[in-house]
Formats: structure tokens, C-alpha cells, sequence
């Protein structure tokens, strides 16, 4: 899996080597550092000549310079890494996401999951820089610890290798396993506290306005104290690894220094090699200190990369047929014959047999309660979807024939589900037709009813709209979606519930200026409201998936 | 994301450390298991030095073994208080964040802000959540760590001092370099690395954005364009990073230089002592390892620096949320039953604003009579149900009833009196037939039923899979607009209170379910007053008496 990840991730194996092999430079470095002084006072202890002692400490003053030359390139090369897997990992999973969205993503039809795969998709920065480049680059400064102890004295080498496996290996393995399970149910009762939370927050006039205040206070309190309840053991667990990792570092370092006392009694090591070797065994450590947290973070990257991968390895149901047809004509009659569809792994279909037809320059409402599939039928259009049974068809021919931009150009979309994006809105309306010049823009606002408005802003056109177009009113951002869809100059105008969030008079003026602007365009108008169904020439009526009636006006 | 190491903190909110009263204690012992695990770091070094330069001149195993039993003690005892010392921070930050937690809870649903946010407050329950992250490095790392930056190098110089002077002055003459340096590069790259820093979170959500908008993008086949764009906006944030964490990582290493010459230099030093007999050798090995701990506090202060940022950045927004109770009302006066209600010369103005919702309105509600308010969009007619439900206070005039004014009232007792339909009404997460009870917690299956079924919502409950037990609200089942309406409706008429006030009861229904309400309005009026904010005039014409609002001057 961390395989895969690193796939996704576009970073080649070398790469990878050579980030590695600047952390542990940076870390050997500074063990060498120590040690090496450790072998400078214990020379200089044996009142050698002066000149003898050249050599090591210009040893020593160069690992000072040295070390944080490395550490400094070290951080830069492995944070530059660190950034480069990120935008590929984000570039990488919007493109596979990309023909799957929305019917086969859940996130877009059941709230908003989507910023959770978002949140997940950024989680994976932590991949090299906190998970897997501590501990791959103190593998490599543990072994040359050991060699380097083992030629000093063989049993401090066995000794450091052991110490230096168990407080890499052993306790960072261990601790992840004991601590899998509560730390997945201190992320669960996190989840819930949070999602009550924002709950409380955002429905306190009502709870607060029906006397509920006191009860929904207590619940969270509960949820509250249960939580610190699963941190508190949360915390003695987390710190725990740690402090085995440093009892290690002592115990080990104490054992090495043991055997050199031993080694220096009988004779087989050098005296001035005893503090040296200590010196190594305790710096060595530094090498695995980061591990145990490294183990942190992996388990919750694996979490979300699981869940990454699982929408990136999606294949997507829709395709273009080896030999398209043309496009269709602009003036070509569009129907759905004998629809039904369904959702991937939905157990029942969402639309059963419906029939719709839409001629060129037609006015068509379909109306009916929520859940009855009305965004199915966009869907399906749109070629979001297929049918399971039946067709969707452009003059007879079936819509599988022809390419999904072709399809998909034949119509433009307005309403709820179009998004606006944080941007200006002369870059919104762009999106329809990135070559329009000014004129154009200009021309679909006015049709729109936005020109007044927009000329007296400040910024005018260039005047930033916000996340999902927050800073407009309800009103206006329909009119903008409504103009951007206009600038497309597609046959099919799609309304998606245009009115939903609208009071009645914003309602029934937006409608009758959409029918005005229409200008000769069909226009498909989905909407559960009256506004609008007056100036149709036929209301179809959905219901639970099934078209009740079809009355023309 | 990788945030850079020593970009400079604003200093800690002082209602931050006035917060921690509660946990002064934890806090406490905190830092001094911090101490003794640091002192037993410098008993170790002295320990391996004493040994090392036995065995130097020619000690055997057996007569070091008892300095060796300490050391192990020692070692011991110290991994003991360091985990100690992480773990009583941790659970001193859980303490703190509780508090604040419930502060902020109590704060919102004292004091209801009209039209908020829903971006600040899923902002605001993250924070409050998630926020523990960023607190437990200020109150577990950042806090003990001032104290251990202290009161270390201080240690150490003192135990220097005492092994050999003229080492303790050279470690006095270089440890102010750390901070300095520090405080000198610090300087120049802060201003330059926040700004940059707002311009790196602006291209980060920009993928969220987008992601969100795939759809409206595939609509418009410009999916595959987007891709490469995705691609080059991912490069530029990576130049844009590279370049500001260029210059903060050049302080980190400035500060690692300082440090490791600091060693270099008293290693050097010592060791040409050691050779001019000037210094003995044990003394000189306890000097070279008590080096390193002479800087490492410092060198830990920096890197919990940024992390103290963040989390005093965050207990900042939360401590704001979280104000102080209000002062409260002096003996209220009791509450007048099924009365006139009577807007006198009542304003509202919205506080951040600064517009006027309300100016001047005058009007009246007998008991029992239906009362219509209408009036184009903007014109205030939510607010006057706000108003009346004491969520918020007027800017001018007094709302009565009976006679009394309704703020001289206890809040609480004078909502009792009220059901409310709002204008988009939430359903919390548990079950439709908790939804409904929510204002008449001990009313009985039959009766909720009843509610369901006057409100127009019985039908399409019974055809749930699960009926009244269905889960809906964040995470449960997702239902229309005009289903939640209607459930929201059965909840104001559950509670059976004699004003109810309908906010556009029939604004997201269609003509059918529009009907069934109006008649469910129709039937619930007998012996309740009622006002109802309508645009649907087939609704208001069925009203005692319609009042006309127009909208403020701005």
C-alpha cells in the first residue's frame, strides 16, 4: 500500500535514495561530531605532542561547520520533495477522479464529502517528509553506527545493533499495534464531538428558541468528557514509545560502555577508544528517535491513502465509442426513451422508464418532490450517467454513439448545482467560452440583469465572487450562473431548481427574465416550485423515479 | 503542511496563561518532571564520564560496577520522567481545552448572534475539536519548555562552573549567540514569510474548489484542461514554498551553526588544555557532554516556536468565541399569559454591518388572532421573529406584553410561551420523531404522531424504511426541503404553545405540500396566535389581518 502510494506519487526510487541519503549524512554528521571529540579529549588526555592532535581537530572544526550545511540542504531537498509528491498526487488524483465525477463519487450526492477527500488527499504530504524518509534515512545511520562501533570493538557493535533494533524497530511496531485501536476510536468520538459541534453551532437560534439549550449542553459535555477520557489514555500510550526508544538509548549505551570497560581491562581495546565508542553509542540514537513518531503518522497516511486510492482505481463506466458520430445538430430532438437508471452499487434504480422529450427551442418543466430524481435526469443528459435500460437519444441516434464533449455541449447548466467558482467573475464566466471578449461578456450580464450591478462595482467585472460565489446574494449568483450558461450558447439551457433558496419575489422575477434571455434555446426547468411553470409548454411530473404525468399547456 | 521552524510567534494571548488557573497544578509538576528529567540528563553525562575516565586510567569492571549500576538507574529514571512529562502536558492542554469548550458552547447559546456564518461556525467546531492539537504544543511542548530554557543552561553553566571555570565562561560567552541569531535573522524574514504564508493557504484551497466544482467543469468539457492546470498551480505553490522556507530554514541552520561550533569550539579548546595538563580528563569528558545539553533547550524553544503560533492562533479565535457570561438581569419580573403583544418604536441594526434591519415599527398581536406579515425581501420581517424570540435585543423601543416589557423577563421561561418555525429550519442528528420532540422532550408517541399528522408530514414518515425512528441531520438520511419544513412544523406544534410564529411556512414546498400546510395552519390557529411571515398570498389572505413592512432606509 505505501508502495502504491509512492507511485501515485511520482517520486522514482533515486530520488528518493538521494533525499534519504542526505538525512543520514546530516545525522551521521553530528554523531561523528560527538565521537570524534569523544577521541580528541581522550588523545589529548594521553599529553601526546600537540601536532599529533592537528588532524583531529580540524576533524572537529569542520563536522561543526559541516553538520548544519548538511542538515540545512538536507531539509530543503526533502521539504522540496515533500512538495513535488503533493502536486503530483493532487494533479495525478483529479485526473482519475475526473471522469468519474459526479455519478460514480459518492461525495457529490450525499453532502459534502467532498472536502474529506480533499482533506485526505492533503493528508498524504506527510508522506516522505514525516513518515518515510526519518525512518529509511535512520536505517542507514544505525548500520553505519554499528560498523563503524564494530570496528572499534566487535561486542559494542552487537551490543548498539541490538539496541539500535529494538528502539527502531521493536518498540515503534509494537506501540503502533497497541495503539491501532484507541487511537481509530479517539479519532471516532473526535468525529462525533466535532460534527455536534458544528451542529450546536449552527442550529443554536432554534435549539436555544425551544428550550432545548440545557439537554443538547449536557449531551456535548458527556461526548466531552468521554472524550478526554480516551485522550488521557491516549496520551500514556503515545508518550510510552517514546520513553522506551530513550530507555533503550540509555540502557544500550550503558551496556556498550560496560563492554569497553571490560574490553579496556583485558587489554583489547585501546584506551582512547573507550569514551570514543560510548560517545558513538549514545549519539547513534539520535538516528531513531524520530521513528516512533514516524510510526504515527504512517498509520494515518495509510488510513488515507487507502481511501485514496480506493477513488483513484475507480475505472470510470463512461467512454467514448472507437468510431463517434458526428456531433449532433443544434437543432436536433432530444429524448429520453425508456430510461431507467441507477447509481453504481445503488440497489435500486433511480429513474424507472422515464420518458422525456425535448424539442429544439421547446420550453419543458419537470417537476416533483425531492429524492424523485430530478438531478438524475441532468445526469443522465449530461451523459454523467447511462441508462441501464432505454436510451438517451439526439435525433434517434443513441447518445452511447457519439462523444461525451459532444453531448455534453449541447447543453448548458444553470441553476443550484453550478458552481461558482472562487475566483472573479469575468474568470466564472470565461469557463463557458474562454476566448469571449469583453463585448460578449458584457452582453450575456445585461441579458442576465446583472450589468447595472456589476458596473457599479468597484472592481467591476474583475470583482472577486468568493467560495462558491458567498459574497453575492442568492439572487445574483443564479443571474451570474445563469449568464455564464447564456455566454455557452448551447441549444439546451438545464435549470437546475434555480429558485430554490430564492423568496417568491426574487423567484419570479429571476424566471421570467431566464425566459427572456433564453432567446430561441429548449429550456429544461427543474424545480419543485411554481415560478416558472407559466411561461412551458408541457410540465412533466416525477415521482419516486417515474413520470406521474406529462400535460402540455 | 510543512510549516517553516522559526517564524516568529505573536507573543502568547494572555487570556491564554489567565485560562490556565485551573490547571496551574498539572502545569507545575509538568514543568518539574521536565527539570528532573533534563537534571537526570546532565547525573548521565557525569555518570559516563566519571566511568569512562576510571576505565582510562586503568579501572576493571568489577570496581566500576557500582557506578555502572547507577548509571543504569539513572537512565532509567530519567526516560521515567520524561514520559511523565509528556504525559501530564498532554492532559493539562485536555483540561484547558475542555474548559474552553464548554465556555464557548455556553457563550453561543447564551448570546445567538443573528445570521452568522455556517463557513466560521464549521470553522469554529473544528478548532474547538481539532484544536487540541495546536494547544497541547503550547501547554505540553511550548510552556515547560520556557521553563526547561531557563532553568537548564543554568544547571549546567552552575555544574561547569564547578568541574572547570574557565569552561563554564567560554559556555556563558557563546549561549547568548543562540538567541540572538535567532532574534537577528528572525526579524528580517518574518514580515516576508507571513505574507507569503497567507499567499500559499489562498493556492492550497484553490484544489478544494475546484474539486468541488468537477462537475460544472465537465459540464462545460473543460475537466482536462482544468488537469494541467492543477499541474501548474501545484508548481508554482512549490516554487512559492521553496522560496519562503529558503529563508526560514536559513535561521534554523544559523541556529544549528551557532550550536554545533559552540561544541566544536569548547571540544577544541578543552582538548588543547587536556594536552597542556591544564585541565584533568575527567573533567574535560563531562564538559564535552554536558556541551550539547547546554544549547538543546534553546534549540527545542525554536522548533516549538512555530507550533506555538498556530495553537495560540487558534485559542485565540476560540477565546474570542467564547466571551464572558453577560451580566444578568436583576430579578425578573414574571411572565404575562396569552397577552397582547405590542412592538413599540422597536430598530434593529445588524452590529457588524451596520445597516438597519428595523426602524421604527410599530405592531400588535391579540391573543388569538392570525396576524400575515409581509413584504419584499430585506424588508426585516425575520428579524421581528428574532426579535420576539429575545435572540436578539432591539436597537430602540421595547417589545411588550401585557403591559410588560418582554426584556425585563427571564428569557427562557418567556420562550416556553413560543414555537417557531423558522425560515430554514435545521433537523439535528437522531431520530424524526426526536426531531419533532425537540421542544416538548416528554410528549408521548401519540401525540407525536398527532403533530406529524397536523403538519402534513405523517404520510411520507410511515413510508420511510424506519418511520419516526428514521436517523436524519448530519450523516442521517437526507430529505427534501419541504419534508424538513414539515417536520420542523410538527415540532412547533408539538410544543403547543400559545404564539407561534411561522417564518415562510410554505417557501420550499411545492403546490400540493403548500396545501397541506396552509390547511394544517388552518386548523391549529383555534385559541393560538399566531404570526405568520408570508410571500405566499393564497396564505396570507387566510390570515385575521395582513401587516405591511417596507424595508428600512439604509
Amino acid at each position: 500500500m505505501i508502495g502504491r502510494l509512492v507511485a501515485l506519487s511520482g517520486v522514482s526510487r533515486p530520488r528518493l535514495g538521494v533525499v534519504v541519503a542526505l538525512g543520514a549524512v546530516a545525522t551521521s554528521l553530528g554523531v561523528a561530531l560527538i565521537a570524534t571529540s569523544g577521541y580528541l579529549i581522550s588523545r589529548a588526555a594521553q599529553r601526546p605532542p600537540v601536532l599529533a592532535l592537528t588532524v583531529t581537530i580540524v576533524i572537529v572544526r569542520f563536522l561543526g561547520l559541516s553538520r548544519p550545511l548538511a542538515r540545512y540542504i538536507d531539509r530543503l531537498v526533502s521539504h522540496d520533495l515533500a512538495l513535488r509528491s503533493l502536486g503530483t498526487i493532487r494533479s495525478r488524483f483529479f485526473a482519475r477522479i475526473e471522469p468519474l465525477a459526479p455519478g460514480q463519487l459518492d461525495g457529490f450526492r450525499r453532502g459534502d464529502l467532498v472536502a474529506r477527500m480533499v482533506g485526505d488527499v492533503d493528508r498524504l504530504d506527510g508522506l516522505y517528509l514525516r513518515g518515510l524518509c526519518p525512518p529509511l534515512s535512520g536505517l542507514a545511520v544505525a548500520v553505519v553506527c554499528v560498523i563503524a562501533a564494530a570496528v572499534m570493538l566487535p561486542e559494542a557493535g552487537v551490543i548498539l545493533a541490538a539496541g539500535l533494533a529494538i528502539a527502531g524497530l521493536a518498540v515503534p511496531a509494537l506501540a503502533a499495534r497497541w495503539s491501532r485501536e484507541p487511537f481509530a476510536r479517539l479519532a471516532a468520538a473526535r468525529a462525533q464531538l466535532s460534527s455536534q459541534l458544528v451542529e450546536l453551532l449552527r442550529a443554536a437560534p432554534e435549539i436555544v428558541a425551544f428550550g432545548a439549550a440545557g439537554s443538547r449542553a449536557e449531551a456535548i459535555a458527556e461526548l466531552d468528557r468521554e472524550l478526554a477520557a480516551l485522550t488521557r489514555r491516549d496520551a500514556v500510550r503515545a508518550g510510552l514509545a517514546d520513553a522506551l526508544v530513550m530507555l533503550a538509548a540509555g540502557l544500550t549505551t550503558a551496556a556498550v560502555l560496560a563492554a569497553a570497560v571490560a574490553a579496556r581491562a583485558s587489554g583489547s581495546l585501546d584506551p582512547v577508544l573507550v569514551a570514543t565508542v560510548t560517545l558513538l553509542a549514545l549519539a547513534a540514537f539520535e538516528a531513531v528517535t524520530p521513528i516512533p513518531r514516524a510510526a504515527r503518522e504512517l498509520a494515518i497516511i495509510t488510513a488515507a491513502g487507502r481511501r485514496v486510492l480506493d477513488l483513484t482505481s475507480r475505472r470510470p463506466l463512461i467512454t467514448d465509442p472507437g468510431a463517434p458520430l458526428p456531433s449532433p445538430s443544434r437543432d436536433a430532438t432530444i429524448e429520453l426513451a425508456g430510461v431507467t437508471a441507477r447509481y453504481p452499487g445503488s440497489p435500486r434504480p433511480v429513474l424507472e422508464q422515464v420518458n422525456l422529450r425535448l424539442e429544439p427551442g421547446g420550453r419543458v418543466a419537470l417537476v416533483g418532490p425531492s429524492g424523485s430524481g430530478k438531478t438524475t435526469v441532468t445526469n443522465v443528459l449530461l451523459r454523467f450517467l447511462d441508462p441501464e435500460r432505454g436510451a438517451l437519444l439526439f435525433d434517434g441516434n443513441d447518445a452511447r454513439d457519439h462523444r461525451q464533449s459532444d453531448v455534453r455541449a449541447m447543453f448548458s447548466l444553470a441553476g443550484q448545482g453550478a458552481h461558482l467558482f472562487n475566483s472573479t467573475i469575468r474568470q466564472n464566466l470565461l469557463l463557458a467560452r474562454p476566448d469571449a471578449n469583453d463585448d460578449e461578456l458584457r452582453d450575456v450580464l445585461a441579458r442576465a440583469r446583472l450589468a447595472a450591478w456589476v458596473d457599479g462595482l468597484p472592481d467591476g467585472i474583475d470583482t472577486l465572487v468568493g467560495e462558491e460565489g458567498r459574497r453575492l446574494s442568492g439572487g445574483q449568483r443564479q443571474r451570474l450562473v445563469l449568464a455564464r450558461a447564456l455566454l455557452r450558447d448551447a441549444p439546451v439551457l438545464v435549470l437546475d431548481e434555480p429558485t430554490a433558496h430564492l423568496d417568491a419575489a426574487t423567484a419570479e422575477a429571476l424566471m421570467s427574465d431566464v425566459f427572456a434571455a433564453a432567446g430561441d434555446a429548449a429550456v429544461l426547468l427543474i424545480t419543485h416550485r411554481s415560478e416558472g411553470l407559466d411561461a412551458v409548454d408541457q410540465v412533466v411530473a416525477l415521482d419516486a423515479g417515474r413520470v406521474t404525468s406529462a400535460a402540455a399547456i | 503542511m510543512p510549516v517553516p521552524t522559526t517564524v516568529r510567534p505573536r507573543r502568547i494571548d494572555p487570556r491564554l496563561l489567565r485560562r490556565t488557573r485551573g490547571s496551574r497544578r498539572a502545569l507545575a509538576v509538568d514543568a518539574a518532571l521536565g527539570i528532573i528529567a533534563a537534571l537526570l540528563v546532565l547525573a548521565q553525562a557525569v555518570l559516563i564520564a566519571h566511568i569512562a575516565a576510571r576505565s582510562f586510567d586503568g579501572a576493571g569492571p568489577r570496581a566500576l560496577s557500582l557506578p555502572l549500576a547507577a548509571l543504569c538507574i539513572v537512565v532509567t529514571a530519567r526516560a521515567a520522567a520524561a514520559w511523565g512529562f509528556d504525559v501530564v502536558g498532554r492532559l493539562a492542554a485536555t483540561e484547558v481545552l475542555s474548559a474552553l469548550r464548554g465556555d464557548l458552547i455556553r457563550s453561543r447559546l447564551r448570546d445567538t448572534p443573528a445570521g452568522l456564518d455556517a463557513q466560521d461556525d464549521a470553522e469554529l467546531a473544528v478548532a474547538a475539536v481539532a484544536g487540541i492539537d495546536a494547544l497541547e504544543t503550547v501547554f505540553a511542548r511550548l510552556l515547560p519548555q520556557l521553563v526547561l530554557a531557563a532553568v537548564v543552561p543554568a544547571a549546567v553553566l552552575v555544574l561547569v562552573a564547578a568541574i572547570d571555570p574557565l569552561s563554564a565562561l567560554l559556555m556563558l560567552v557563546t549561549l547568548p549567540l543562540v538567541p540572538v541569531f535567532m532574534w537577528l535573522i528572525g526579524r528580517t524574514t518574518e514580515r516576508r514569510a507571513l505574507a507569503r504564508w497567507q499567499e500559499l493557504s489562498l493556492l492550497s484551497s484553490h484544489f478544494l474548489d475546484v474539486v468541488r466544482g468537477l462537475p460544472t467543469l465537465r459540464a462545460f468539457n473543460r475537466g482536462e484542461a482544468q488537469a494541467e492546470r492543477i499541474d501548474q498551480v501545484g508548481e508554482r505553490y512549490r516554487k512559492a514554498t521553496m522560496e519562503t522556507l529558503r529563508l526560514a530554514f536559513l535561521s534554523g541552520a544559523v541556529l544549528d551553526l551557532a550550536a554545533t561550533l559552540g561544541v566544536a569550539l569548547i571540544a577544541v579548546t578543552v582538548g588543547v588544555r587536556l594536552v597542556e595538563g591544564d585541565i584533568g580528563f575527567e573533567a574535560a569528558l563531562t564538559v564535552l557532554l554536558l556541551a550539547p545539553e547546554l544549547y538543546l533547550p534553546l534549540r527545542n524553544l525554536a522548533s516549538q516556536f512555530h507550533a506555538g503560533a498556530d495553537g495560540t492562533a487558534v485559542a485565540g479565535r476560540l477565546l474570542d468565541a467564547a466571551t464572558p457570561p453577560a451580566t444578568p438581569v436583576a430579578a425578573p419580573s414574571p411572565i404575562p399569559a396569552a397577552a397582547t403583544v405590542r412592538f413599540d418604536g422597536v430598530s434593529f441594526r445588524y452590529p457588524r454591518a451596520g445597516r438597519a434591519a428595523l426602524e421604527q415599527v410599530g405592531l400588535e398581536l391579540a391573543p388569538g388572532e392570525t396576524v400575515a406579515l409581509v413584504g419584499s425581501s430585506g424588508s426585516g420581517k425575520s428579524t421581528i421573529a428574532r426579535l420576539l424570540l429575545r435572540l436578539a435585543e432591539p436597537s430602540e423601543g421595547r417589545i411588550l406584553a401585557g403591559g410588560t416589557d418582554i426584556a425585563a423577563c427571564d428569557p427562557d421561561q418567556w420562550r416556553r410561551g413560543i414555537a417557531w418555525l423558522p425560515q430554514h429550519p435545521t433537523l439535528l442528528h437522531g431520530s424524526i420523531a426526536d426531531n419533532i420532540r425537540l421542544g416538548a422532550p416528554d410528549a408521548g408517541d401519540e401525540l407525536v404522531r398527532d403533530a406529524a399528522g397536523a403538519a402534513g408530514a405523517a404520510e411520507f414518515i410511515s413510508e420511510l424504511p424506519a418511520g419516526y425512528e428514521t436517523t436524519v441531520g448530519d450523516g442521517g438520511r437526507p430529505l427534501s426541503a419541504g419534508e424538513t419544513q414539515r417536520i420542523a412544523l410538527a415540532r412547533a406544534l408539538l410544543r403547543e404553545a400559545p404564539l407561534l410564529i411561522l417564518d415562510e411556512p410554505t417557501a420550499n414546498l411545492d403546490p400540493a405540500s403548500a396545501e397541506l400546510v396552509r390547511a394544517a395552519i388552518d386548523r391549529c390557529r383555534q385559541g393560538r396566535t399566531v404570526l405568520v411571515i408570508a410571500h405566499d398570498d393564497e396564505l396570507a389572505s387566510r390570515a385575521d389581518r395582513i401587516v405591511r413592512l417596507t424595508p428600512a432606509a439604509s
